[in-house]
């Protein structure tokens, strides 16, 4: 039914896509796989008439189509459901839902129109959302059945989704799942863009794999594969992956956090929270985001004094504030790695240094030592395999792996007592996401300790020696990763019960 | 030794220029259409204004001259820009900075040139630096947006130097609203005979450098450039965002301030009421024109003054005012802000071109079908 002929894009001087040709059947759910930077959302977004293409062309029902801008795209009934919602918070689902596509009624909205077919739909796809509910009151998954319903007002034919299922918890997931199967029994096509291998299994019908612009292979079914198959595929290589040993080697404590608490707007976001980290310990730190992670995250990086609580390293209290605390040696791999973690404007050499330049090696009398910072550059760049034209080159003409691996080289190489990890492989490729993991086995292994909050389940479970969950600003459970199930811990990330899971 | 890296800086500063210099051709090309649309000659009134600043030693030291303050006041903005602080307040600092020097210079007695030239320099740069760190602490205490305060803060500052030179400080033979004659050893020294242009000059050129220098060698410059890039990134990495922009903010003050004092102690004599063309202003468009860098500064200044130098030859001789270098200011700063509209505007003639092929083309296509 769509079809992508010999697409090429060329960015400045990389080719972003090279002479991709794609097809999408009708009624099929097409898993679109790949690592960051393989031009998975660029070939998506020239469908959505976002990008340009230089050459190739689209042929939809059997008709060349040229698509200048995404309202084309629209009108041929294509929808993109991006990573980053398009929703307006202060707007309510139904205004979010029919802006720009109003029923009108003279000058007037009509909207009664509108909301019956809205009801309607959210009837259909037994949605479970109220119409009037501002959309930031919603939580990430039902902003997600919006954006959805959102293409189906649009009478989409052909729906994109971008990584839907990362910022899903695993429950969500599943009912993502549902829907996208009831949709595909009713004829509409969905291109899901995806790098998780197991989800691809779970919901695809055929599978296209990209690598460095370039299809790999294109319609593979899910029975002619398997993971390891496909994760060779996307890396183009061996990928190993061996679950590290388990480490209860020392019970010295690295870390302290005793009865912690912090308030927010009104609203209790940790709540008397106390727990210890091992010296040669990965603590994994599960939950949904906005349940108090990154809250902990503040106070533990000396970014935010809590109200009230103590926290000490290896007994001792440190004196507050986000200098303080990287001078005692507690590393930090910031959450949001763009805004918190780097300089997009500044050189790599410059970033490698952030929040150790008063160094003595680096810094003498005020004066900054070129030489010195150059010398380190190298030595990060060659440790970490950090690809980059130069060290001073600007921090923003790096990938995104590339530039996680700045944050993780800097956070490792000023000899850490305790690492604050915080997502430290979001948005990164599987090669650099295995690499990072090493490394931070290795700073186990060292007797250090590590802090590890995570989005990605599988992650915290993957590296975890000890894992606790976190739920409205409280620890509702601490486990070993083999004790629980995935889906235990996400009815208890959600505020569920195992007890009552159990009978029923 | 041409290394790959000083390779990379040139390509890198070569860009830049680029801009800078396409958005300079295109006010004055802008600015020309409105000349032609006031009803002189574009290019002779250019003409004029140019032999009048570029053609004579005393033209180019008038250019100079006109170019102190503007540097001073350029690099004020620029400095603040780069911890990405809109410090709109260089004109009240300037007043405030001129007002100190003018008292310092008059009520100081009895020490050499060089003890009272720096102490009524010194002067300045504190008053203007503390107006500065005014802003900066309701900014850091507050929250308060320093691009109102600081604008709001000019109109206070300005009427209070009126009011000082109006009535306690109004010099006594003085008509007009202006100080006392500051002391011969208070002022600063000529560098051309008969001329205003002094060592301010070169103390704005100094003080360029030392900016330069603290921006990109010292660590808190290192911390300055990371709070002005990412401010969230300057906070996780331990930086006290705060004092960044109260030192920062000092600074901007105490550099306009300076300026000030270079009109008083170079040029005026004395503190005259609106004595200043609005050179505070006049510094946003220098500092954009240099794209913030302390040392490029240097030189859009001594563009700008070429160009108000320039513009005082051509009112003489027609009915275009002096203010008409505002109109470019104003333009370049507008292209700077906007370089897509700056090669948009390059993109018309190279696309009439491509239209006009394709319609000879066509013309002839069909001509060649009349044939067969």
């Amino acid at each position: 039914m769509l079809e992508m002929q010999c697409i090429t894009k060329r960015f400045a001087n990389t080719v972003a896509l090279d002479e991709v040709d794609f097809q999408l059947h009708q009624g099929e759910i097409h898993a679109l796989l790949g690592e960051n930077g393989a031009g998975k959302t660029t070939l998506m977004k020239i469908l959505y008439g976002m990008i340009k293409p230089d050459t190739g062309h689209i042929v939809l029902d059997g008709q060349e189509v040229v698509m200048k801008h995404s309202t084309d795209a629209l009108k041929r009934g294509i929808c993109m459901v991006h990573q980053h919602f398009m929703l307006i918070p202060a707007f309510t689902v139904l205004e979010n839902i029919i802006t720009n596509y109003e029923p009108t009624a003279g000058i007037f909205t009509d909207f009664a129109t509108a909301r019956a077919e809205v009801l309607q739909l959210i009837e259909r796809f037994a949605f479970d959302l109220d119409p009037d509910a501002r959309v930031e009151s919603l939580s990430v998954g039902e902003q997600q059945r919006v954006e959805i319903l959102k293409a189906l007002y649009r009478k989409a034919k052909i729906l994109i989704l971008d990584e839907p299922t990362a910022v899903l918890t695993p429950h969500e997931v599943n009912n993502l799942f549902e829907v996208l199967r009831l949709l595909k029994s009713q004829g509409t096509s969905i291109i899901i863009i995806t790098h998780k291998l197991r989800e691809t299994f779970a919901i695809a019908d055929r599978i296209t794999v990209l690598r460095d612009g370039r299809i790999i292979e294109t319609g593979i079914l899910p029975a002619d594969t398997d993971t390891h198959g496909l994760s060779c595929m996307m890396v183009g290589r061996q990928v190993k992956r061996i679950r590290p040993q388990r480490h209860t080697a020392t019970r010295e404590h690295c870390l302290d956090v005793e009865g912690v608490s912090l308030t927010e707007g009104g609203i209790k976001k940790l709540n008397d929270i106390s727990f210890f980290v091992h010296k040669g310990e990965i603590l994994g730190i599960a939950g949904i985001e906005g349940n108090g992670q990154s809250q902990l995250l503040e106070v533990l990086t000396g970014l935010r004094t809590p109200d009230t609580g103590r926290i000490l390293l290896n007994g001792r209290a440190i004196e507050h504030g986000a200098r303080s605390f990287l001078a005692n040696h507690i590393s930090h791999i910031p959450e949001d790695r763009l805004s918190m973690g780097l300089v997009k404007e500044m050189s790599v050499e410059e970033n490698l240094i952030l929040g150790y330049h008063h160094g003595e090696a680096i810094c003498h009398r005020g004066f900054l030592s070129k030489k010195a910072i150059a010398a380190h550059a190298k030595q990060s760049i060659d440790a970490f395999q950090i690809k980059t034209y130069a060290s001073h080159s600007l921090v923003r003409t790096l990938s995104g792996g590339n530039q996680q691996k700045i944050v993780v080289a800097r956070s490792l190489s000023h000899d850490p007592e305790l690492m604050i990890a915080a997502h430290p492989t979001r948005g990164v490729d599987i090669g650099a996401m295995e690499y990072i993991h090493e490394k931070i086995i290795q700073l186990r292994d060292r007797g250090k300790a590590i802090l590890l909050v995570s989005a990605d389940l599988d992650e915290v479970r993957f590296l975890s020696d000890r894992i606790l969950v976190l739920y409205e600003g409280n620890i509702v459970l601490t486990s070993l990763p083999e004790e629980h199930t995935e889906m235990e811990l996400g009815i208890m990330m959600t505020g569920g019960s195992l007890e009552k899971e159990r009978d029923q | 030794m041409i290394t790959r890296r000083t390779i990379f800086t040139m390509h890198r500063s070569v860009v830049s220029i680029r801009t800078s210099i396409l958005s300079l051709f295109f006010a004055i090309l802008v600015g020309g259409v409105i000349i032609a649309a006031a009803g002189y000659s574009p290019i002779e009134t250019y003409a004029t204004m140019f032999r009048g600043s570029l053609s004579s030693k005393k033209g180019i030291i008038l250019s100079l001259t006109q170019a102190t303050p503007l540097i001073f006041t350029g690099l004020s903005f620029a400095i603040a820009y780069r911890v990405r602080l809109v410090n709109l307040g260089a004109e009240g600092q300037l007043y405030l900075g001129a007002m100190a020097a003018a008292i310092v210079g008059y009520y100081v007695q009895g020490v050499s040139q060089c003890v009272h030239v720096s102490l009524a320099l010194a002067a300045s740069a504190l008053l203007g630096g503390l107006a500065g760190l005014f802003i900066g602490f309701l900014r850091v205490k507050f929250g308060a947006q320093e691009v109102i305060t600081s604008i709001m803060l000019n109109e206070i500052i300005i009427l209070f130097t009126s009011y000082l030179a109006a009535g306690p400080l109004k010099g006594a033979q003085s008509v007009t609203v202006q100080t006392e004659r500051i002391r011969a050893t208070a002022m600063l020294p000529v560098l051309a005979k008969q001329s205003q242009l002094t060592i301010a000059f070169i103390l704005a050129i100094v003080i360029a450098i030392l900016l330069s220098i603290l921006l990109n060698r010292t660590v808190t410059g290192y911390e300055m450039r990371v709070t002005g890039f990412g401010r969230r990134a300057a906070e996780t990495g331990g930086i006290k965002v705060w004092k960044i922009y109260l030192l920062t903010i000092f600074i901007s003050g105490a550099v306009a301030g300076l300026g000030g004092a270079s009109q008083v102690m170079g040029v005026n004599r004395r503190f005259v009421e609106g004595f200043s063309a609005s050179y505070g202003f006049s510094g946003i468009s220098v500092a954009a024109l240099a794209l913030y860098n302390p040392v490029a500064v240097v030189f859009s200044g001594i563009i700008f003054g070429i160009l108000r130098a320039g513009a005082m030859t051509v009112s003489r001789t027609t009915l275009i005012p002096v203010e008409f270098v505002s109109v470019i200011q104003a333009l370049v700063v507008v292209f700077m802000a906007a370089p897509q509209l700056g090669l948009d505007l390059l993109g018309i003639p190279k696309n009439l071109f491509r239209i006009g092929k394709q319609l000879v083309a066509r013309r002839a296509g069909s001509a060649e079908a009349c044939h067969e």
